[in-house]
C-alpha cells in the first residue's frame, strides 16, 4: 500500500514535502502506528512520537487522512474506505495548527499552557479531614467522561477556534479538564475557576461545532462539558 | 482570563446572551413578517403604509434593527477576531482589526440612525 508522509526538518529544508512510502501489509488490517514502523524500517530519520502503543499515553496523536487521531489504536479499516485494501493511500500529517518540530512531532506548548491555566488540580480551603474527602456514588459519577482524558491533544488541535486563537481560547482538552473540577464535589474554587472563564475568548469562543467531539479518541464530549460550564456562568451571571 | 475592550458586553456570557436574545428577536419578526405577506398576498402601498406606521409595528422594527446591529456587532468582531490577527497579518494585524472594526461599527451606527430616521422620520 502507499504511505504519504508530511516529512519537514526545520534546520535543513525551505519547506515541507510529502514523501511517499510503499509498504507491505500482507493484507492485514494493521494499526496506523505499524505502518509507521514498517516506513521506519525504511527510513529511519522518520520522526514521531509513541510510548505506550494501546492507547493510553497519548502521544502519538497525528492527522491521519484528513482526520486526527491516535495511531497505535486506529486500524487501517477505520481510516477511509479502501485504504486497508492499498487502493487509496494512508495520508499522514502532523496535528494542525501546532508548530512542528519534524515531520510528525510537534510543539505541544501552547496546549500545555491552556491546560495549566485551568489549574487542573483540586481545591479547597476547608481543613482536611483526618482520612480523604469522602464523595457519594453520584457525585463520583459526575467525573465520567471528564477523567478519562489522556492529552492528546487531538481534539484542540482539530478545533479552528483554537487555530486561530491558541493563546486566548482554551480549547476542549483543558476546558474539559475545567469542567472535570467544576464538578467536583470536594473541589470549592468554583467561583474562582468560573471568574477566569467570563471573557469573550477563554470559553466563548467555542461555537459548538463539535469537530472536538468527532476525533477524540477515548470517546469524550468535550463540548457537553463546555455546555455544562455556559450553563454554570448563565447561573451566576443571570 | 482574556480581556477585550472592543466586544460588546466586554464579557464573553453577555455577548452570548445577546447574540441568543436577538438570534430570537430576529427568528419571531421574519417569521411574523412572511407570515403577513402571504395572509395579504393583494398588498398595497397604502395597507402595506399604515401597517409599517402603526405603533406595534414601530417597536417591532425599532427591536429588530437593533437586534440586527447588535447581532452583527457581535458575529463581525469574532470574525475579525478570528481571522485579522498576527497569524495572517503579523505586526499589522492590529492596525487592520481596528480599521476593519471601526469600519463595521460605523456602517452599523450609519444603519442605526438611518433606519430610527425611516421608522420614526414621519411620526
Amino acid at each position: 500500500m502507499k504511505v504519504s508522509i508530511y516529512r519537514y526538518n526545520p534546520d535543513t529544508d525551505r519547506e515541507p514535502t510529502m514523501k511517499e512510502y510503499e509498504v507491505d501489509t500482507q493484507g492485514k488490517d494493521l494499526m496506523v502506528l505499524d505502518i509507521l514502523a514498517l516506513v521506519k524500517e525504511q527510513d529511519e530519520s522518520l520522526a514521531y512520537r509513541r510510548s505506550c502503543r494501546e492507547g493510553v499515553c497519548g502521544s502519538d496523536g497525528m492527522n491521519i487522512n484528513g482526520k486526527n487521531g491516535l495511531a497505535c489504536i486506529t486500524p487501517l479499516s477505520e481510516v477511509a474506505p479502501g485504504v486497508k485494501e492499498g487502493k487509496k493511500p494512508l495520508v499522514l500529517r502532523p496535528l494542525p495548527g501546532l508548530p512542528v518540530i519534524r515531520d510528525l512531532v510537534v510543539d505541544m506548548g501552547v496546549f500545555y499552557e491552556q491546560y495549566e491555566k485551568v489549574q487542573p488540580y483540586l481545591q479547597n480551603d476547608q481543613p482536611a479531614p483526618a482520612i480523604e474527602r469522602l464523595q457519594t456514588p453520584e457525585d463520583r459519577a459526575k467525573l465520567d467522561g471528564l477523567y478519562e482524558c489522556i492529552l492528546c491533544a487531538c481534539c484542540s488541535t482539530s478545533c479552528p477556534s483554537f487555530w486561530w486563537n491558541p493563546e486566548k481560547f482554551l480549547g476542549p482538552a483543558a476546558l474539559l479538564q475545567s469542567y472535570r473540577f467544576l464538578a467536583d464535589s470536594r473541589d470549592n474554587a468554583t467561583e474562582e475557576r468560573l471568574s477566569r472563564l467570563d471573557d469573550p475568548f477563554s470559553l466563548f469562543r467555542c461555537h459548538g461545532i463539535m469537530n472536538c467531539v468527532s476525533v477524540c479518541p477515548k470517546g469524550l464530549n468535550p463540548t457537553r462539558a463546555i455546555g455544562h460550564i455556559r450553563s454554570m456562568l448563565l447561573e451566576r451571571g443571570v | 482570563m482574556v480581556t477585550s475592550v472592543t466586544s460588546l458586553g466586554r464579557n464573553g456570557l453577555y455577548d452570548w446572551l445577546i447574540q441568543r436574545v436577538s438570534a430570537v428577536v430576529i427568528a419571531v419578526y421574519v417569521i411574523g413578517m412572511v407570515g403577513y405577506l402571504i395572509c395579504n398576498s393583494d398588498l398595497d402601498y397604502a395597507t402595506w403604509s399604515a401597517f409599517m406606521g402603526s405603533v406595534p409595528m414601530r417597536i417591532a422594527n425599532t427591536l429588530m434593527l437593533f437586534s440586527v446591529a447588535a447581532h452583527t456587532w457581535i458575529g463581525l468582531w469574532s470574525v475579525t477576531t478570528d481571522y485579522l490577527t498576527s497569524l495572517t497579518f503579523g505586526k499589522a494585524a492590529t492596525s487592520v482589526r481596528l480599521v476593519g472594526q471601526m469600519a463595521i461599527a460605523l456602517l452599523l451606527l450609519v444603519y442605526i440612525l438611518w433606519g430610527l430616521l425611516t421608522i420614526w422620520g414621519g411620526a
